[in-house]
């Protein structure tokens, strides 16, 4: 364990891509029985199901005052981090294997998890307790992609990353057919990927001024960009399951999809909520989220369907490497042989030019589409967010000005600096909050704001800062929604900061109701 | 205690502690920038705090000085002063104000911990303690020094073709860390950037240990593998600092607890070595000193004022203005 987190604790600190590797490497070159935890954790599948953020809040809650804690998290910015420091060190124990550690905390009841799981942590030193915490709640963010540990072991073992990417979403812990090839002790791993999880093509976004010079328009087909959740739908004679982006099992959550679909093949598609294969919003599609199972009456109220738009294997036959023209062909085909009230298709948008293809991602299906994915026509299927071949377009947000009301540190990389901003229109004379943004604003503008904040705070909240009202934010965001829960009565959708309004005066900004009126709210 | 405002003016006497700007009547703490100003009329500190000042801003900072020696009695009309050590760099100074029997101490920035660099803290009981809070929350809890300068050491054993920079402030964390490194058999000569070179004269005069250094010049590039550098924080970011033969980049700071401040700042080996008292340190003096009136200046207050009231002491935080809550020295 110790040697462990002072490898996590070096991987946080290292700027360097070529230092990250080396030390990964030096690490997988000495281990053996700890290897394969480390593999899991830095790959992120492995994690605890009683030990989540609120529980551990729970057990420092009985180490320390609350308050004290709170003030420390606010200012530290990562609940982690905060415990492990906070966190009174009885006597450290002896040190333990990474291996023998996780074992001992799988086998804990859940009964006993608040003695046995503290117990645990008062005998490991800062680091260790940093890096046991981190285990515990998934998400390392040390600044190491799953991507930089399979080439770190690729480099190690003079294989190319992309023979491990392939076989990658087959191998299960404790991994000993990978690494026993990576030693050249056996045989590349025999993967079924029928029943295989494929990770995703992703696009990029474009780069308007810079891509449309170069692309030709015509080795390009473009579709309408959804707004829904990315599914891989996995269709065998045997069975029907649902793969959310990141390789979750999700099929549970949607009954009616497993249902009614049939065939044998591999579909990439939007997930959408809506009836006779008409989108009706976000809004609606987060009722059937995050949810394990759905009532009739929730599949009745907020029915979902797939909109496909790429097929990966048919009938058994690996289609990644046909061009998206052929894929398409095959996707028709599968369609017509099983038709299905839950999949349709995604359309094909003809266009010749950019300049025609600009209508289409600013007007039609008004507000439904999000704007348009511009795909190669001869593209393979490529895991991952390769370049040239997967664009995203999205409209031009919407945007409105606001004043900033309250501030408070932000967490992660932006931790100590004020970087969640609280906004808000006018209400007669007062201001009511309409949304809060933590992202879209340059280093530049973020330090200006920094520094405005803690000069002209008016109020302090626990954590929240009120300031004097003075800064207008031209915010941007995707779309708003009436909303019950919050007092001015509008939700906003991904809302961030688009720059700061230094030119206009505070008594110029809309009122709610004339923002509702804008916006089509009211 | 209302002789003094939240300014820590006395003005019953015209007398200020560690003011931003010009005045009459200055006692100051210790030599760091956000307590020691130019301009005032009459400055009133330990000799060292005197001499660090001249040597930062000129002899003529001040159209007066009188220098006291800790322990030493001070006496304006009925106002008697004395300072003694606070442990924080070299010349700093705590201020025990007496005025009809009530005692009141400014403790201005203090560590409790052991440092061959300056006289050590001592403590002193009074009814009011104005304390500073630089690290006033619970998550800091200073390691041992020399556990930390190990690593520094180790590293520099390791990686022999890097050279590492040490960010340390200027004055007084800067020969500490040359101390402490002295006194874990680190004998190599210290490389220095040109900033700290009339303060380092001037600990070594003053006898402090901080053995052989040189200034950083124009060498061949590679004459600085293997070495320890130390230059003020701010010249880590800086086009100085791309001189060096793959620098490992290293900072000599009690900010460096936290992981996520380290890492913004780019530092590669944190060393969390402070100038000030910690979490545990503070509730110690505070509880030692017997003051039921707890004030508390810079730093991360709200926790302190939190467990002061809790303690049934009367705390309140007292905001200076021209401090900044963090990254002071």
């Amino acid at each position: 364990m110790k040697k462990f987190s002072s490898l996590l604790h070096n991987l946080i600190l290292t700027p360097s891509r070529n230092t990250k590797i080396k030390l990964l490497q030096d690490y997988f070159n000495k281990l053996d029985i700890n290897r394969a935890y480390a593999l899991a954790i830095l790959s992120d599948q492995l994690s605890f199901q009683f030990i989540k953020a609120s529980k551990l809040r729970e057990l420092v809650y009985n180490q320390v005052d609350q308050h004290l804690f709170d003030y420390s998290y606010d200012y530290v910015g990562d609940l982690a981090e905060t415990i492990s420091l906070i966190w009174p060190t009885k006597k450290e124990g002896k040190s333990q294997n990474l291996s023998t550690l996780i074992e001992n905390i799988k086998k804990i009841k859940k009964s006993e998890i608040n003695t046995e799981f503290s117990k645990i942590l008062s005998e490991l030193s800062n680091n260790e307790r940093w890096t046991l915490i981190k285990i515990c709640t998934g998400g390392l963010r040390i600044g190491v992609s799953e991507r930089l540990v399979k080439t770190a072991l690729a480099d190690l073992y003079n294989k190319s990353v992309n023979e491990i990417e392939e076989i990658w979403h087959g191998l299960e812990f404790p991994y000993e057919n990978l690494f026993q090839w990576l030693k050249n002790e056996t045989s590349k791993p025999k993967i079924d990927f029928k029943k295989l999880f494929h990770p995703m093509m992703l696009a990029n976004p474009i780069d308007e001024e810079k891509d449309f010079k170069r692309l030709d328009a015509n080795e390009f087909q473009a579709e309408y960009k959804w707004d829904g959740i990315r599914v891989q739908l996995m269709v065998s004679s045997k069975s029907v399951s649902l793969y959310s982006r990141t390789g979750d099992n999700i099929s549970s959550a949607f009954p009616e999809i497993i249902e009614a679909t049939k065939g044998d093949a591999v579909i990439d598609g939007e997930l959408l909520v809506g009836r006779n294969f008409k989108p009706s919003g976000f809004n609606d599609l987060q009722q059937r989220l995050n949810r394990k199972k759905a009532s009739k009456d929730l599949q009745n109220k907020f029915p979902v369907f797939i909109r496909a738009y790429d097929i990966l294997f048919y009938k058994g036959k690996d289609l990644r490497k046909f061009s998206l023209l052929e894929r398409r062909k095959y996707l028709e085909k599968f369609q017509k042989e099983n038709k299905s009230n839950q999949i349709d298709l995604s359309s094909i948008i003809n266009f010749s030019t950019w300049k025609e293809l600009t209508k289409y991602k600013n007007n039609f299906h008004d507000d439904l589409n999000e704007g348009v994915m511009i795909k190669l026509k001869n593209s393979e299927y490529l895991p991952g967010r390769k370049k040239g071949y997967w664009y995203k377009w999205k409209k031009n947000p919407k945007l409105v000005d606001a004043i900033l009301m309250y501030a408070q540190r932000g967490h992660g990389k932006r931790s100590s600096y004020y970087s969640d901003f609280t906004f808000g229109v006018w209400k007669e004379s007062e201001l009511v909050p309409i949304g809060k943004a933590y992202s879209g604003y340059t280093d530049k503008e973020l330090l200006v704001l920094d520094k405005f904040i803690r000069n002209n705070t008016i109020n302090k909240f626990g954590p929240v800062r009120e300031v004097k009202k003075e800064i207008i934010l031209e915010v941007a965001f995707d779309d708003v929604f009436p909303s019950t829960r919050h007092k001015s009565g509008v939700a906003m959708r991904f809302p961030r900061i688009h720059r700061i309004r230094w030119d206009k005066p505070v008594n110029e900004v809309l009122t709610i109701s004339e923002f509702k009126k804008e916006f089509k709210l009211s | 205690m209302d002789f003094i405002n939240h300014q820590l003016f006395i003005k019953d006497i015209n007398v200020h502690i560690d003011p931003i700007l010009p005045k009459k009547t200055a006692i100051i703490t210790h030599g760091h920038a956000d307590h020691a100003r130019f301009g005032h009329d009459h400055v009133i500190a330990t000799r060292q705090t005197i001499d660090i000042m001249k040597i930062r801003y000129g002899d003529k900072c001040a159209k007066k000085f009188t220098p006291l020696r800790y322990g030493q009695k001070y006496s304006i009309k009925n106002y008697d002063f004395t300072l003694y050590p606070a442990g924080h760099i070299l010349g700093s100074a705590q201020v025990l104000i007496e005025k009809n029997n009530h005692r009141l101490v400014i403790t201005g920035d203090y560590k409790v911990g052991k440092d061959e660099t300056c006289k050590n803290f001592k403590l002193v009981k009074c009814d009011t303690l104005i304390t500073e809070a630089t690290f006033g929350l619970p998550i800091f809890q200073h390691p041992d020094p020399k556990d930390e300068i190990q690593k520094l050491i180790r590293s520099v054993k390791i990686n022999k073709n890097n050279c590492h920079i040490v960010g340390a402030y200027a004055l007084g964390k800067a020969q500490r860390v040359m101390n402490l490194l002295r006194k874990q058999k680190y004998n190599e000569t210290i490389y220095i950037h040109g900033s700290l070179e009339k303060l380092c004269q001037y600990y070594s005069k003053e006898k402090i240990n901080i053995g052989k250094f040189e200034k950083v010049s124009s060498k061949d590039k590679n004459f600085y593998e293997g070495k320890i550098i130390i230059a003020p924080p701010s010249a880590l970011k800086d086009r100085w600092s791309r001189r060096f033969p793959n620098p490992i980049i290293c900072m000599a700071s009690g900010w460096m607890t936290v992981k996520q401040r380290a890492k913004q700042q780019g530092i590669e080996l944190p060393l969390v070595i402070s100038d000030h008292s910690d979490w545990n340190e503070l509730l110690d003096t505070i509880k030692k000193s017997k003051a039921k009136n707890i004030l508390i200046t810079h730093g991360q207050e709200d926790a302190l004022v939190y467990y002061c009231k809790k303690q049934n002491l009367v705390s309140k935080p007292l905001s200076i203005q021209g401090r900044s809550d963090e990254e002071i020295e």
